[in-house]
């Protein structure tokens, strides 16, 4: 308690302390460097109305820049813009836009170095590089901003925010597009991203790479290379998302790549080309999730050991399931499919007759993928049916004991 | 020739058969609707009974109208009329009386179901285009066929293994084919192959219009840069029409020549 009372007193007189440097057209203070030159420790720097035509603006102390409205910092497609390198500060309502296009260096509107606890709220980032990069920071939060960029390939893009080597982030209520991947997270732990919207990425809405004990919610991808990929983590945490319309050759809603240990729930799938690709995911549980009109809802590439799908809605996809092996080490139980035909005598919701998900005709596509082109001829269905008689080529084991006869989340 | 036509067109309207077809897409639309609510997935469901049913009814009608109206057809034979007018006023009689039947059939539910407000509506005229297609293509086939046997039931069986083959078999041989030649690019191959068979190619034709274009685009460029595009649209249609003309050209050679 006497340290409490100790830290609020601390507070009290370094805002009393803290002064207000104005930077305008007019003003004395003309540029934002030369703010950045007289502020001291726990200052605001104010920034007018009007467009600062600056480059590498480096901040080393724990200042606060604040933009009014209409304050744009234009980097002249030169360079990175603001490059932060201290602890405790914070940024609030500029306007950054055309950073630099570098193929060796990483340009950023917003470089964040070695910093913990520090806010970055209420910026719009116009016709970026990388929009905010984080390298080695902690305590970070990151809301409500929006970022942007017009590029056209994986090469000449950069990501949105960026974060390598960070820990306990949180990132919400931010929008992105235009950009190669919204989000990215390397080596990542502890860290937050919830209600944010990326759309219209070259190549991932959000990226997860050696990143683990994170965690994602509510957030929408739609329109993206692949809505999210998720690689090499541990204990990510996917919930209440919607990934949509990544439709396109190889385009996925969520691709999952040598990851162990993850929850699924609660999201939706629609319209997606593949809604998940697991390839080498391990121990996951899929619970309450709904995939509809899916081109495949689920592929499971192989070496995917102890995933556990339960409760799900597979509504009105082209394909439910493709398994590329007849070996099958994962639980399917109590989901719905929109496809199972079998009866329900006793009344209890649940199907009597065992549904078996993956169709011969799927399995002979992961085989041929020409064949596609018969999907829905009626030798199909007649081959589907013949090996739902009797497998033969599809796990034996593979299917849903207590199939449910009703949608879930209606 | 369009007297004749005018003829077998009634003819075939007043009969129960036509009724019946009317009917049976008539209640069939308002079921989907009624179950489904949503024309867009209608539509999917509906695809799959064209493209068995239509080719198959096409067929059966088109064998059975000529067998049943033989007699009355050496009777005009006997009148000083060209052949081939004939024949072909019965024909198009068949094609347009089971068209007409499908499109009403169809078209009634869907239009009371607000289908001019829904996005769907191009993929349903299209859908309904391609069913006209595959029983014009059809009740040309099943009329080679008749006119080429005289035994009736030869004829029929002759007729069903037809459809058969061209719905059921043709898909097998296809995808064994793919399946075995795996290792070789095999996309000109299977576009080529689509080609051959008109209810391959207006299920593509429609598929790629709902729910597999992704799909394909997963599978090879090739497909999709065919059958995506409205040139590709075209040469579809290109080929549906040869699909009519060929066996049309083909009954009309051996009309010249058929004693009988």
């Amino acid at each position: 308690m006497k340290y409490k009372i100790l830290f609020f007193f601390f507070f009290i007189s370094f805002a009393v302390a803290a002064k207000q440097i104005v930077v305008c057209q007019s003003c004395t203070v003309k540029t934002i460097k030369e703010a950045i030159k007289m502020a001291k420790d726990g200052d605001e720097i104010l920034i007018k109305k009007g467009v600062y035509k600056e480059q590498d603006i480096v901040i080393d102390k724990p200042i606060s820049l604040i933009g009014e409205k209409g304050a744009v910092i234009d980097g002249n497609n030169v360079g990175g813009i603001l490059i932060f390198q201290t602890n405790n500060f914070k940024i609030k309502g500029l306007k950054i836009i055309n950073v630099g296009l570098s193929y060796t260096i990483e340009y950023a509107a917003i470089k964040v170095i070695k910093a913990n606890n520090f806010v970055i709220e209420d910026c719009i980032m116009e016709n970026v590089f990388f929009g905010i990069l984080i390298e080695k920071s902690k305590k970070g939060i990151i809301r409500n901003n929006k970022i942007s960029s017009n590029r056209k390939n994986e090469a000449s893009s950069g990501n949105g925010i960026h974060i390598w080597s960070g820990e306990e982030m949180k990132i919400y209520n931010n929008v992105m597009f235009g950009l190669r991947d919204g989000i990215y997270f390397e080596f990542v732990k502890n860290s937050i991203a919830h209600h944010n919207l990326s759309y219209n990425n070259i190549r991932y809405g959000l990226h997860f790479m050696f990143s683990n004990n994170n965690e994602y919610h509510h957030n929408e991808f739609r329109n993206n290379g692949a809505g999210v990929a998720v690689m090499f983590s541990k204990f990510t945490t996917m919930h209440h998302n919607k990934f949509r319309l990544n439709w396109g050759s190889a385009s996925y809603g969520l691709l999952l790549k040598e990851i162990y240990d993850a929850e699924i729930h609660d999201n939706l799938f629609e319209q997606n080309t593949i809604g998940i690709n697991a390839e080498g995911s391990t121990r996951i549980n899929y619970k309450n999730n709904t995939f509809l009109r899916n081109g495949w809802a689920v592929k499971i590439a192989g070496a995917c050991y102890s995933n556990i799908f339960t409760h799900n809605d597979f509504m009105n996809n082209s394909l439910d399931l493709a398994y590329n092996s007849n070996i099958n080490d994962n639980k399917f139980d109590n989901n719905y499919w929109s496809e199972y035909t079998g009866y329900d005598l006793d009344k209890d919701g649940i199907g009597d007759v065992p549904y078996r998900p993956v169709k011969l005709f799927s399995y002979i596509v992961n085989k041929t993928p020409e064949a596609l082109i018969l999907l829905r001829s009626l030798f199909v269905d007649i081959i589907n049916f013949s090996e739902k008689v009797s497998p033969v080529f599809t796990p034996d084991d593979l299917m849903d004991n207590n199939p449910l006869m009703k949608r879930i989340n209606d | 020739m369009l007297k004749i036509l005018k003829y077998s067109f009634y003819d075939l309207m007043r009969s129960r058969w036509s009724y019946v077809y009317f009917l049976f897409y008539l209640i069939l639309g308002f079921v989907l609707l009624f179950l489904n609510n949503d024309v867009d997935k209608a539509v999917i469901t509906l695809m799959n009974i064209i493209i068995v049913l239509t080719p198959l009814i096409g067929t059966i009608f088109g064998v059975m109208y000529y067998y049943n109206s033989r007699e009355f057809t050496e009777l005009l034979l006997a009148q000083p009329i060209n052949r081939s007018k004939i024949f072909m006023g019965q024909y198009l009689g068949i094609s347009i009386s089971l068209t007409l039947s499908l499109v009403l059939g169809l078209g009634i539910p869907f239009v009371l179901y607000g289908l001019f407000k829904s996005a769907a509506i191009f993929n349903f005229s299209l859908l309904l285009l391609v069913g006209a297609f595959l029983n014009f293509i059809f009740v040309a086939l099943s009329y080679n066929i008749a006119l080429s046997t005289e035994n009736k039931i030869k004829g029929f069986g002759y007729a069903i293994l037809m459809w058969l083959f061209l719905a059921v078999i043709y898909d097998g041989i296809f995808l064994i084919s793919l399946v075995v030649f795996n290792s070789y690019p095999l996309d000109k191959f299977s576009l080529a192959a689509t080609m051959f068979n008109p209810i391959d190619l207006s299920r593509i034709l429609i598929l790629l219009k709902l729910d597999i274009s992704a799909l394909l685009g997963y599978t090879g460029a090739v497909f999709r840069k065919f059958f995506g595009t409205n040139f590709g649209m075209l040469i579809s249609m290109g080929v549906l029409v040869l699909w009519v003309v060929l066996p049309v050209l083909r009954m009309n050679l051996k009309l010249r020549k058929k004693d009988f």
